[in-house]
């Protein structure tokens, strides 16, 4: 409810900011950082009660899609990949696909390097959040909004 | 049988991290597309994939119908003796296929 | 979403004049218009997911089919040699037919000459998978299509089809690959439509799909009634693409969004 109404003071501010320029605006009106339950519950289901931090994670995904149906992306944490620290697992998930969870990626010290690569499925424009879990069991996330273009002539599928 | 290209360096020195790039045919069919007539098209996925290095595992992964048709999974590993690779695809329908790439370390 | 971008464009291009065909030091390949990340799916061959049909293709070569019990090996040897800059000529003129074929047509008519075997259904992964296999083989190579002077009738029925408007919403392939082609619907360049790389992986598709697959899906979207598989009005517009495209280098198999 909160959010509703912040959102919609957001539009009405835009909207009479515009009115004074003269311009006709285009407003997209989206909740702020609105998290889905399901998105919620399948971070909770890797992560438990832990605190999840920002940071350390990297990942490379277009920001403008040419097509969702193949999104090529990559996850790198920065980690010396040790015996004593290193990262044990990645986890993608998204907000708006039919389920919230993409992969999990269980690597090891003996991978010297902690990066995956992919390619994935948005169903629409959204977030893709990206969570990894290290030796000490701290986790830590990167999120990137992606913008997913619709094909202009696509055929029917089946 | 279903194809799979694998791309592993033939030689290494010890100690050089290297990447592996994998590539299986598979149609990843999520379980929520509907037929004209509206029914739906069973989930059809590959679920797991995992990797082993002189029969030791290196790497695993859980696929959710978000990864696309012909999964493409690259990661990384240290070469630290001559030996094999072994890959592992497992899915819905009975779906498991194998796949293996040797390596010189020197 | 299809209906909307397309009704957009017939309005956009509603009365406007029908300009020149490219000239030739303004072509480009759909590649040019193309991602980063997208090239480098098609650059890289270990990345490139066409490949895994070419693998099926190069299988498909050596295994016996048909009556004779003969593969594709037995008479043409090894690909890479007895295949290389075949497919830059294709469709090609078969005498035998006084038409031109495909290269998928030419494939199944060998293997019902020579294999004695049923043909490969258009668009089944045997036949993109052995049509990957030969045309990787002309990769870099210009196209050479169409100068066959037996040709000539045939490359005219493909322009003018690509000319034709038709559907309902009353559009020839030319209103967007001639004349609008440095413009985009919706979110996706329109391309000048040169099919320097087909069978190609497109992402749409999430599969590897023939010219012959693209040009039906085209077809629909302009709202007309797309011509059959192997129908004489695909394989000239099959043509003409080619021959509007010669000298471009071959990409197959190449990758498009």
């Amino acid at each position: 409810m909160a959010d509703t109404d912040h959102t919609r003071r957001t539009f009405l501010g835009l909207a009479g900011g515009a009115a004074v320029l003269g311009t006709v605006p285009v407003v997209i009106v989206r909740p702020v950082e609105a998290t889905p339950a399901m998105l919620q519950t399948a971070i909770r289901n890797v992560v438990g009660e832990a605190n999840v931090r920002t940071g350390k994670v990297k990942l490379d995904i277009p920001p403008l899609v040419e097509n969702g149906n193949t999104v090529p992306m990559t996850v790198s944490v920065a980690s010396p990949m040790t015996a004593d620290d290193h990262v044990k697992s990645i986890h993608v998930f998204n907000e708006k696909n039919p389920q919230p969870n993409i992969g999990n990626f269980h690597l090891g010290p003996h991978a010297g390097r902690a990066q995956i690569s992919t390619r994935i499925r948005l169903a629409d424009s959204q977030k893709v959040v990206v969570i990894a879990r290290l030796s000490d069991d701290t986790f830590w996330s990167a999120t990137v909004d992606i913008v997913v273009t619709l094909a202009a002539c696509t055929e029917e599928v089946i | 049988m279903p194809s799979a290209l694998i791309n592993v360096p033939p030689k290494a020195k010890r100690g050089d991290v290297i990447e592996i790039k994998t590539l299986m045919s598979h149609i990843m069919e999520t379980g929520y597309r509907h037929t004209a007539s509206g029914e739906v098209v069973p989930r059809d996925i590959i679920t797991s994939f995992a990797c082993r290095y002189n029969g030791t595992e290196i790497f695993r992964a859980d696929l959710y119908p978000a990864i696309a048709a012909n999964p493409f999974i690259s990661f990384f590993t240290t070469a630290t003796e001559s030996g094999k690779f072994e890959f592992e695809w497992i899915g819905d329908k009975g779906f498991s296929e194998t796949a293996s790439a040797s390596i010189t370390v020197e | 979403m299809r209906l909307l971008g397309c009704i957009a464009l017939a309005s956009a291009l509603a009365g406007a004049a029908l300009a020149a065909e490219i000239p030739q030091d303004q072509r480009r390949s759909g590649y040019s218009f193309m991602s980063a990340d997208t090239k480098a799916m098609q650059d890289d061959d270990t990345v490139n997911p066409g490949m895994l049909w070419v693998l099926d293709g190069e299988a498909l070569w050596k295994r016996k089919a048909g009556t004779s019990d003969k593969s594709c090996a037995d008479c043409h040897y090894d690909a890479r040699v007895s295949m290389k800059g075949v497919a830059a000529h294709y469709p090609a003129y078969e005498k035998a037919f006084g038409r031109p074929l495909d290269l998928e047509g030419r494939i199944n008519l060998c293997r019902a000459n020579h294999q004695q075997a049923t043909p490969l259904p258009y668009e089944s992964r045997d036949l993109l998978a052995l049509t990957a296999y030969v045309a990787q083989q002309s990769r870099g190579m210009p196209i050479e299509a169409g100068d066959d002077p037996d040709l000539k009738p045939f490359v005219e029925q493909g322009r003018e089809l690509f000319m034709q408007r038709q559907g309902q919403l009353n559009l020839g392939c030319a209103n967007c690959h001639d004349d609008n082609w440095d413009k985009k619907l919706a979110g996706s360049a329109i391309t000048q439509g040169h099919p320097t790389g087909y069978p190609l992986y497109r992402l749409e598709w999430q599969s590897l799909g023939s010219l012959q697959r693209r040009l039906r899906a085209c077809i629909t979207g302009i709202r007309a009634q797309a011509y059959d598989w192997g129908s004489p009005e695909l394989v000239a517009l099959e043509l003409y693409l080619m021959s509007r495209a010669r000298g471009m280098p071959m990409e197959a198999p190449a990758v498009r969004p």
